[in-house]
């Protein structure tokens, strides 16, 4: 018998190959369909159609017009408030990550070491962090903080009288500082999990070797919790990066006094939502995921300096 | 019997001991005084602004205790009604956003996590890959194309981008929170369910989600808080004030109060922790695990 290939059993041929792939794979892309329509649809089409948008001017109402470079130009030569943006959102990283990550891991550290009540201290220095941002509490920072709040009342007892910290612009991004850094319990609960997994004979060794605590500290402690402090430096910084409610609330959506608490993203909120320049917003996204990006990239390229990975 | 030598050994030890615990004690005992004392200023704001809220207006900026010379609810009454639209209501769209969307989330991150972590596909690595790349991605870089998309829909001015994309999987922290959990689970109960003829969507179903409420009970309480505190959403995409959230509604009441009414604004935000509050004293655990083993930010 000789078999004629017909395009009728071609095609069930071709139906069996379209079967095959599609029990081996169609489960995994069904289950997938969710995320699939929201990746294409919110994430990745979105940041290409902004990417667009950035070299155009756009607002809202009359479709972009393609600008080119300027939006950017303008961003890098001829914006002083983009430069006022960047010089406080910096400052503020730069100062309230590294204070925040020392608190953290202090505050582990004591607590790390057997002590009695673990659970409720734990759970006091946390509250912060799950409260912090929310609306509330950064009413209440308004209010310690003002000419009559909390603060001044307490410094009053000892005859000091204290400025209007919050509309003062030598003090108000202070304020900001603080409250992250009132914040540490998440960082400092990463930082335990971290501590539980030095080996308790490593600090038995080296103090039978007459290593003082400090030593100890800076000779074992420090360097297998390296990869830990990688990991909350990196999502705390990016995060810090992002922070937007507190300054919002606590200038009234301006930035202000003077800028001084003009965080970049409540920046970019303004030029979007306030002068409806999406096209120039855009820009300063891009900006944005730029410089998280190259930040997020030089901790990963250093850390082979300086973080400790058991092999 | 006694060697005099070793007695004298032994007592040294002894006294050696006494010695060494007598210093740990008093290292115990600052260690708590520390602690106990940075509890107190962590905690004064927090408990300062609820004694705050119940004390006559007059008093608040006079007294930096804790306890107020008389109590009153006065401020949670005008508090409640301080606005045109009373708290209920914002408290009200506040809930239906916050548990849709933890209905969402559950949903739409666990499907797809259950086939990142447990079905095998041709591109599982590139597209898991991808999904942990959109983890770094600040979201600002697709915000005004979406508020754009949002717009032509005709959904600004409604509650719908601020829950819709929870169903489409948008946070993908919380799939790489369930894949993680999902794949610890063991791979014999997946293929036995196989052998027996049951379909990916059974096993899902039937086999995953109920050996994971663990994970999905993490995932729906920090959904819960995170849409609970969200500003910055409902503050693009909600206009009428009938429609603010809790978040929303405390900044109208700063900016239309101003500094009049302290008490008032200080009730109606303690109010407004109190959700989180909850699952903070009844999920902990839960919650503090969550972070230990997977670092969420907050």
């Amino acid at each position: 018998m000789t078999t004629i290939a017909s395009p009728f059993s071609y095609s069930r041929e071709r139906r069996g190959w379209l079967a095959r792939v599609w029990t081996r794979n169609g489960a995994g892309y069904m289950f997938l369909l969710p995320w699939f329509i929201g990746f294409f649809g919110l994430t990745a089409g979105p940041a290409l159609v902004s990417l667009y948008l950035s070299f155009t001017s756009f607002d809202l109402l009359t479709s972009p017009r393609w600008v080119g470079m300027e939006n950017y130009l303008r961003i890098a030569t001829a914006d002083p408030r983009f430069t006022a943006a960047m010089r406080v959102t910096f400052f503020y990283v730069l100062l309230s990550v590294p204070l925040k990550l020392a608190f953290a891991l202090a505050v582990a550290m004591a607590l790390n070491r057997g002590i009695r009540g673990l659970p409720w201290y734990r759970a006091i220095f946390y509250l912060p962090s799950l409260l912090g941002a929310s609306v509330a509490i950064a009413v209440l920072w308004r209010q310690l903080f003002a000419g009559n709040g909390l603060i001044n009342a307490f410094l009053a007892n000892f005859g000091i009288v204290g400025p209007s910290w919050i509309s003062n612009p030598q003090y108000s991004i202070y304020t900001l500082v603080v409250l992250s850094v009132w914040q540490f319990g998440s960082p400092m609960i990463i930082f335990l999990a971290g501590l539980r997994q030095i080996p308790q004979d490593m600090y038995e060794a080296a103090s039978l070797d007459g290593a003082s605590k400090w030593r100890q500290f800076w000779k074992i402690t420090l360097p297998l919790l390296t990869p830990v402090v990688f990991f909350n430096a990196v999502v705390q910084t990016i995060e810090a990066f992002k922070a937007f409610t507190p300054a919002f609330i606590i200038s009234g959506g301006t930035g202000g006094p003077i800028n001084s608490t003009l965080f970049y993203t409540l920046y970019l909120y303004q030029e979007a939502f306030g002068f409806f320049r999406m096209g120039y917003a855009s820009a300063l996204a891009w900006i944005l995921l730029i410089i998280i990006a190259l930040f997020t990239a030089f901790s990963f390229l250093t850390a082979r300096f300086w973080v400790h990975y058991d092999d | 019997m006694t060697d005099p030598a070793v007695a004298a050994m032994d007592d040294d030890r002894s006294r050696d001991d006494t010695g060494l615990a007598k210093r740990k004690a008093w290292v115990s005992f600052i260690l708590h005084t520390l602690l106990i004392a940075a509890s107190i200023v962590m905690l004064y704001p927090l408990l300062w602004m609820l004694s705050a809220s119940f004390r006559p207006e007059d008093e608040i900026f006079s007294s930096t205790s804790l306890i107020p010379s008389s109590i009153s609810i006065d401020a949670y009454i005008r508090g409640w009604s301080g606005l045109s639209v009373d708290f209920g209501t914002f408290f009200w769209n506040s809930l239906i956003i916050s548990v849709l969307s933890v209905v969402g989330n559950l949903m739409a991150c666990s499907l797809a996590a259950f086939a990142f972590a447990k079905l095998e596909f041709r591109g599982r690595n590139f597209w898991f890959a991808i999904m942990l790349g959109t983890l770094m991605l600040p979201y600002h870089v697709t915000l005004f194309p979406q508020y754009v998309l949002f717009l032509n829909l005709g959904w600004v001015g409604t509650n719908l981008p601020l829950i819709v994309p929870k169903f489409l999987a948008v946070d993908a922290f919380f799939i790489f929170l369930m894949v993680q959990f999902f794949r610890g689970i063991p791979r014999e109960l997946h293929e036995a369910a196989l052998m027996d003829g049951c379909s990916p969507w059974r096993i899902y179903w039937k086999v995953m989600l109920p050996l994971s409420l663990p994970v999905l009970a993490t995932a729906a309480i920090f959904t819960f808080i995170w849409t609970w505190d969200d500003f910055f959403g409902p503050l693009i995409y909600l206009n009428d004030i009938r429609d603010y959230t809790v978040q929303l509604g405390l900044r109208s009441f700063v900016d239309s109060t101003g500094e009049s009414d302290w008490s008032g604004l200080f009730a109606m935000s303690i109010l407004s922790l109190v959700p989180v509050f909850f699952f903070f004293l009844f999920f902990q655990r839960l919650l503090i695990e969550g972070i230990a083993t997977t670092g969420i930010k907050r």
